[in-house]
């Protein structure tokens, strides 16, 4: 990757449109995307990235567009977290804005985008748990092609994608479905924390099957298959009610769904822990606002 | 200049009070500036033509130093100058209590983040080019990172691993009690996490000196260090104070001072430095993790007859002020009680740790964390309760503390534990509650049911100033003249430290108080041109700097009253003062400021030295402190036991104040303390891994936020000190000292689980009695 020298200009594109932003960045070798900067500066200031040029998403008026149909949400790449968390699309997807609402500050929620939370592809990022939970499927365009895939086929490791290096993630498409959905997170401060752990648990009532998928417990999200299917199976449809020892069962095997690690900010086991209350409480949440 | 020893009487009965003076609500005057974001801090300085200096530090924790080699550094375009431990001409090492810490590590490293080296460059990035290309060969070493260990290993430094080891022998030390009560507790290392990060401007003189503009504690005692280790006489190094954006400790270490001014003494240019904010992590000292032994002893009626402490304290790499810290924990490791035996075994231990030391509190707030968890554990022990124990065996003026001294000044620790718990109990958690406001806030990982409430009290004993018989002193001068309009202005020059907790206010307010003239300057502070004003530190500046102004204001009364007598033909002892007035008492004459002034501007200085204290003896007895303050905390917190989140939803505190000099300033000391205390409890710990700094940014080392923050309610308690100026004690420590141990014994209240470590991490709560 490219450098540049230190005190020497930075070169910046300020294309208007998803096409002039991807050919200004095949244009310019060592560019880099640049959206509402929350993680890439974070990064220039440590001194891991000094990218020479950057194409700037702000003005690309289509990242912004966001639409809500019968169907699906369609979020453009360059949606704040302000704008997640109210209006249609909060209303769309409550969890994405309880997750939206979590992140950072204000001005972190101002500033930063779901296309840059993907793009990160951080275990701790936030979108991440209820866009995996709910198979999300991202539009990205390259230099002359356009394509689409899972959020899951995304997001392939800790900071790792598989994104080309000019592609562009121009929006996110989430299915919309019939029933609750949660969002929680577990951080030691009360607000702007990075997660230790955080849930996302949906029903789908049309399809009878539970949904779930947890952050900061994997280096990608974790989707726990098997506590989805048997907890699908335990559920009374027909009353949307579940035994608590179903409920129970639910956390222990979505913990072990999990593979986390131990760091500075919490232990393997803490996370462990975490993932069991949290999935067990977000299904209990969601069956009670169905109820 | 006059000097004085003597007792300062409290406040004259002023028959008219000027406005904003002493115990009005004046409004500070860099505050308007602060909020509008238009005062300029250290990190704000500029010179044109000036450098930017980086440092090189080590990746290291412990290692020997093979070679050092700068040039491919200087070989880099733009890079102007690189100091290593050969450029610096005189005394290699500096430090707050003996020069044991190298200016630049030269043939070892003893802790992650050590200074190497120095680099000025044209512009920022080149400087942190030039550190990068810098080569050094290390040979890494074991590290000795814990203090027990190190009391048995090798030694890590010359001066060997024992900082100190004090005893404190008190009483009868056979003595045992009808119940005992043990434990072992241990705190984390705390960082004072101020938001103004290290920063400098040195600029050479044409004398061959240098000038250096930095955000300090000190000035005098930083322009000491420096000038040893410039090999420049002191009158050639001039400090003059920058805004400073928050100290509580950090800032009273050398940090960034002798490598700016090698820099620019060398490159013969301007040399700017602000440190980043993970290297500000690494820049200066922490507050000191403790490990601690307890047994209390008492009686069945609940006397307290015995404590014995082994107190450990980890001070890392150098020395700095750890001699000051362990003695403060050893002195006040019984807490405020009275406590007839005493033995206390403490020590303070070198280690390959980052070093540690002042940092508000000072040793007390370690042992705060031991004595009231003792407390309530001896509360259960005689089935009593934990408050009525304390007011039980609450100190009174003229008792004890463990060192023989007997407290002759104010001592209300009564009435500080009932003033605390006068207020009322905030509202029990509710179905109704914001969700927010549940343990785990914005995330939302708690309901209703998931809650319990737990209620804590804790109450603390911390000196105020300097102990041990050091000869503290603060300089100041004031002058009064005519201004511009013939109206009086009175200017104020001290070596004060302004490090945000409002000595410019109270300097501004004493003066008003005192010759009644409504405007009060403040000189820039520096070292140029007044004596030390000690440091910003043990709550010491109202005491010592508001003492040395006011008796500089007593001593320009004087003149002025002399004046009004030689214009009156009377004798002084016939002229009174009054609101700001001369007042002939045979003829009820008076002479305002502005006749007074008439004949040119009146000045005095004065040096204030307090009441002498002296050094504890072998078995650590001596009148050491000078006095005392006082803190009681009730806390209240919500906990979720499954996943270990608190939320502190209130602190309620008696606080001995002495005298309020300015409430709206005690409330924010009281306020702000009380986040740092809460933060300690909860969240606030320098992570380290075989010493190794792991979490070194505001995105790991987690300070609370508004939604962490709980209600706070204070109640002043107003005893006047005998021998404080205005009565006033400092109000700055007390806050963050018992803050926490309430929160940990309101948390241990909602889970009954024993708790004996600060911070509580989420996962000693969450898998208690499960191995992790
Ligand atoms: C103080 C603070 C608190 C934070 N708290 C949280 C938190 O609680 N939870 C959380 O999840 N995150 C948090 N973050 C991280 C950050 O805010 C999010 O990851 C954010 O979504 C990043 O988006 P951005 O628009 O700022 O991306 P940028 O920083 O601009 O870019 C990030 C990366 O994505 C690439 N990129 C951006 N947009 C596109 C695109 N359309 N196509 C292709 N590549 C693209 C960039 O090239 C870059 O590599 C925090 C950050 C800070 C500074």
């Amino acid at each position: 990757m490219g450098e540049v020298e230190p005190g020497a200009d930075v070169r910046v594109a300020l294309p208007r449109t998803v096409n002039g932003a991807v050919d200004a960045m095949t244009a310019t070798p060592d560019a880099q995307y640049l959206a509402g900067g929350t993680d890439f500066c974070v990064e220039v200031n440590f001194g891991l990235r000094r990218p020479p040029a950057v194409v700037c998403l702000r003005r690309v008026a289509e990242l912004r567009r966001a639409e809500v149909t019968p169907t699906e949400v369609v979020i453009g790449a360059g949606t704040t977290y302000a704008d997640m968390g109210t209006g249609s699309l909060a209303d769309a997807l409550p969890a994405l804005a309880a997750a939206a609402r979590t992140v950072g500050s204000p001005q972190i929620r101002n500033a930063g985008t779901i296309g840059g939370n993907v793009a990160t592809a951080s275990p701790a990022g936030d979108t991440l748990p209820l866009l995996t939970a709910l198979d999300a499927r991202v539009r990205v365009l390259g230099p002359g092609a356009e394509r689409e895939m899972g959020i899951d086929e995304l997001v392939t490791g800790v900071k790792r994608t598989a994104l080309e290096p000019q592609e562009l993630v121009i929006s996110i498409r989430v299915p919309r479905l019939d029933g609750p959905q949660q969002f929680l997170k577990v951080g030691t401060r009360n607000a702007m924390v990075i997660a230790i752990a955080s849930a996302a648990v949906v029903l789908d009532l049309e399809a009878r099957r539970v949904r779930a998928a947890f952050g900061s417990v994997g280096p990608v999200p974790v989707r726990p298959r098997q506590a989805e299917d048997e907890l699908s199976d335990a559920i009374d449809w027909g009353r949307l009610s579940a035994s608590e020892a179903a409920i129970e069962r639910f956390g222990e095997l979505a913990a072990q769904a999990c593979s986390p690690i131990t760091d500075h900010r919490s232990t393997a086991a803490y996370r462990r822990r975490a993932v069991e209350v949290v999935a067990a409480r977000g299904l209990r949440r969601c069956l009670r606002d169905v109820a | 200049m006059s000097r004085s020893s003597a007792p300062v009487a409290t406040r004259p009965a002023a028959r008219t009070r000027p406005r904003a003076g002493i115990g009005a609500d004046a409004a500070r005057p860099d505050g308007v500036p602060k909020v509008r974001g238009e005062f300029a801090f250290s990190s704000d300085l500029w010179m044109d033509g000036m450098l930017w200096g980086r440092t090189l530090r080590s990746p290291h924790v412990s290692a020997r130093i093979v070679a050092v080699d700068p040039s491919p550094a200087l070989a880099i375009p733009g890079v102007r100058a690189v100091v290593t431990a050969a450029d610096v001409p005189g005394r290699p090492t500096y430090g707050l209590e003996e020069p044991d810490q190298p200016v630049f590590a030269s043939e070892v490293v003893r802790y992650h983040g050590e200074p190497i080296a120095a680099v000025a460059a044209d512009h920022p990035e080149t400087a942190r080019a030039g550190v990068r290309a810098i080569e050094v060969v290390y040979e890494p070493l074991e590290p000795v990172v814990d203090a027990e260990r190190a009391l048995r290993a090798p030694p890590l430094h010359p001066d060997g691993n024992l900082f100190r080891h004090l005893v404190i022998r008190h009483g009868d030390l056979d003595a045992t009690g009808d119940v005992v009560v043990e434990g072992t507790y241990e705190v984390g290392m705390q960082d004072q996490a101020f938001m103004g990060p290290e920063s400098g401007l040195a600029v050479p003189a044409d004398d061959g000196g240098v000038d250096l503009y930095v955000a300090t504690q000190w000035l005098h005692v930083d322009r000491d260090q420096i000038a040893a280790s410039l090999g420049l006489p002191a009158e050639r190094v001039r400090l003059h104070l920058a805004g400073v954006g928050g100290a509580f400790g950090g800032r009273e270490d050398v940090s960034l001072q002798i490598h700016l001014c090698l820099l620019a003494l060398g490159t013969g240019r301007p040399v700017k430095m602000v440190y980043s904010r993970d290297e500000s992590f690494f820049g200066h000292v922490h507050r000191h993790p403790a490990k601690m032994w307890f047994r209390h002893h008492a009686t069945r009626g609940g006397d307290l007859v015995k404590v014995e402490a082994r107190i450990v304290l980890d001070g890392g790499a150098y020395l700095s002020s750890s001699n000051a810290v362990i003695s403060n924990a050893a002195c006040f490791a019984p807490g405020p009680y009275k406590v007839p035996n005493a033995l206390i075994d403490a020590y303070a231990v070198r280690t390959n740790n980052p070093p540690c030391g002042a940092m508000r509190g000072f040793g007390s707030v370690q042992v705060c964390y031991g004595h009231e968890a003792q407390m309530d554990k001896l509360a259960a022990a005689l089935g009593m309760d934990p408050v009525e124990l304390r007011l039980h065996n609450a100190l009174e003026r003229f008792d004890r503390l463990v060192t023989g001294q007997v407290l002759t000044g104010t001592v209300p620790v009564r009435e500080c534990i009932r003033a605390a718990m006068a207020h009322p109990l905030p509202p029990a958690p509710s179905l109704l509650d914001p969700p927010m406001a549940r343990p785990g806030g914005a995330g939302l990982s708690a309901d209703h049911a998931d809650v319990r409430r737990g209620v804590g009290i804790a109450v603390s004993l911390k000196n105020v100033g300097y102990s041990e018989g050091f000869d503290d002193y603060a300089t100041a001068r004031v002058r009064l003249e005519a201004g511009v309009g013939g109206e009086p202005v009175a200017t104020v020059v001290a070596a004060t430290a302004e490090v945000g907790q409002g000595f410019v206010t109270i300097a501004q307010q004493i003066v008003r108080e005192e010759l009644g003239v409504a405007d009060v300057l403040l000189a820039p502070a520096g070292t140029t041109d007044i004596g030390s004003a000690g440091s910003s530190s043990a709550s010491r500046q109202t005491w010592m700097s508001g003492g040395a102004i006011q008796l500089a204001c007593v001593a320009i009364r004087r003149q002025l009253i002399a004046r009004a007598a030689a214009s009156w033909g009377c004798s002084h002892a016939s002229v009174e003062w009054d609101a700001g007035e001369a007042v002939h008492e045979g003829t009820g004459e008076r002479r305002g400021l502005a006749a007074l002034l008439a004949d040119g501007a009146v000045e005095a200085e004065h040096e204030h030295h307090h009441r002498p204290t002296v050094p504890l003896d072998a078995d650590g007895q001596g009148d050491a402190h000078l006095s005392v303050m006082v803190a009681a905390h009730r806390a209240v917190v919500d906990v979720d036991p499954g996943l270990g989140l608190v939320k502190v939803v209130q602190v309620t505190t008696g606080q001995d104040v002495g005298h309020a000099l300015n409430p709206t300033q005690v409330t924010g000391q009281i306020e702000g303390g009380i986040a740092q205390g809460v933060g300690l409890a909860v969240m606030e710990e320098i992570v380290l891994d075989e010493g190794r700094v792991k979490n070194p940014s505001f995105t790991d080392y987690l300070v609370p936020t508004t939604l962490d923050m709980p209600a706070v309610a204070a109640t002043f308690v107003e005893e006047p000190e005998p021998d404080a100026p205005y009565g006033a004690k400092g109000v700055g420590e007390p806050p963050v000292i018992s803050s926490g141990p309430a929160v940990l014994a309101a948390i241990r209240d909602a889970t009954g689980l024993a708790l004996t470590r600060a911070p509580v991490r989420p996962e000693d709560i969450a898998l208690a009695g499960q191995s992790t």
